[in-house]
């Protein structure tokens, strides 16, 4: 019979069939955001500080870079992670009290910090840029 | 480390057969359904079965028992109260982990779509071990524990305002749609309890004639029986009882703080 011993069992199928919700997806995001601005974050604000370090020439690199197209994509793009990252955050601090639990509250405050990271990055480079310029 | 692909053996093959309504239909809906089978060594396979659903009962229950009864009797689930009590016939349908007794057809849109409770070994096509999500929940010791004596002549007795706090609690029926619809279950399963079974810890917790608190606190103080909880609220969203584990969880979370300071 031992040829007809049944195979391993399979594990089910989950995150290619499970459908997404706000809930679900702003706590991935919140990890994936902490992620990024403790390594990218921290990598460039180590360059920044080594080249403020170093000297007016390394510094003068840092500058071209920071201020040049991808140095503001890429501010961008840190300043939407943490504003995205503080919000949840916050989220969380909130729900840690017991309360915002109800399945309506829950998934709004979902949507509000989506919403709210969005609003607060447009409202910082608008601030950023309307001051000093491209 | 959590492995978020499927492993070789449990990857999805394309092989899958179809079976087309029956000619003259009019009202016609496809049910593809997740088939494994232990005995004939292959992977599992999607079978898609077309119903008339003019013949069909409003359930997806109803349409799974269908299948088997008039077209192949080879699909296997497990079922019994077909009314939302038994907790047997919770899988995935349609992307969210539910009753299919409870389930209507008619608030799925286009093809329904079905698989097993996500993450779970599988016995057969939709049917999971739940071997060690029911050994989690022994561990948890779900039963009233006391130290004092009983009252003579009399059971052990709870306010009305006592006895209200156990209600979004004891009707749990332990369908595992919310623990098998965690994230964090699925990569931890081995190590956090999950939603069912810590709400069911939340239950004795804050029963008002239960005299281990300390002790059941001790037993989930971990880095993973109980604070793999992240919050991710897929437990409360799926509940078809409509409970609320994250909750409860929150609260058990907030008793350990309490106790601390």
């Amino acid at each position: 019979m031992a040829a007809n011993r049944p195979t391993a069992r399979p594990i089910s199928p989950h995150l290619s069939v499970f459908k997404w919700r706000f809930t679900m997806a702003v706590s991935i995001i919140h990890r994936a955001t902490g992620t990024a601005l403790a390594f990218g974050g921290g990598v460039l604000f180590l360059w920044w500080l080594l080249a403020a370090a170093s000297g007016p020439d390394a510094y003068a690199v840092f500058y071209s870079v920071a201020r040049g197209p991808i140095g503001i994509l890429v501010g961008v793009g840190l300043s939407w992670v943490f504003f995205q990252h503080l919000l949840s955050g916050l989220r969380h601090l909130y729900m840690d009290t017991g309360a915002g639990y109800g399945l309506a509250e829950a998934r709004s405050s979902a949507v509000a910090v989506f919403a709210g990271a969005v609003l607060l990055t447009v409202l910082l480079w608008v601030a950023i840029l309307s001051t000093k310029g491209l | 480390m959590a492995e978020f692909s499927l492993p070789a053996n449990s990857v999805i093959s394309s092989k899958g057969k179809r079976y087309p309504a029956p000619a003259g239909a009019k009202n016609v809906r496809a049910f593809k359904i997740y088939r494994w089978n232990p005995d004939d060594g292959a992977n599992p396979r999607y079978d898609t079965y077309e119903l008339d659903l003019d013949q069909t009962g409003p359930m997806v229950l109803d349409a799974l028992i269908k299948i088997k009864g008039e077209i192949d009797p080879t699909l296997t689930f497990r079922r019994s109260c077909r009314e939302g009590i038994c907790g047997s016939c919770s899988m995935n349908i349609d992307g969210t982990n539910t009753l299919a007794c409870t389930q209507a057809i008619g608030d799925i849109k286009g093809e329904v779509q079905i698989t097993p409770l996500p993450h779970m070994e599988v016995i057969k096509d939709l049917v999971p071990d739940f071997k060690h999500f029911y050994a989690q929940y022994a561990s948890i010791k779900p039963w009233l524990q006391t130290v004092t004596p009983a009252p003579a002549n009399e059971e052990r007795l709870q306010s009305v305002e006592d006895r209200a706090k156990l209600d979004g609690m004891y009707e749990c029926i332990l369908c595992a749609c919310c623990s098998t619809s965690c994230p964090s279950y699925w990569w931890n399963s081995d190590k956090f309890l999950g939603p069912a079974v810590l709400l069911a810890a939340y239950r004795w917790l804050a029963d008002s004639r239960d005299e281990m608190t300390g002790e059941r606190l001790d037993a989930l103080e971990d880095p993973f029986r109980l604070y793999r909880c992240h919050t991710i609220m897929n437990c409360s969203n799926v509940c078809p009882k409509g409970l609320n584990p994250a909750h409860a969880i929150a609260e058990i979370k907030k008793m350990m703080v309490e106790r601390a300071v």
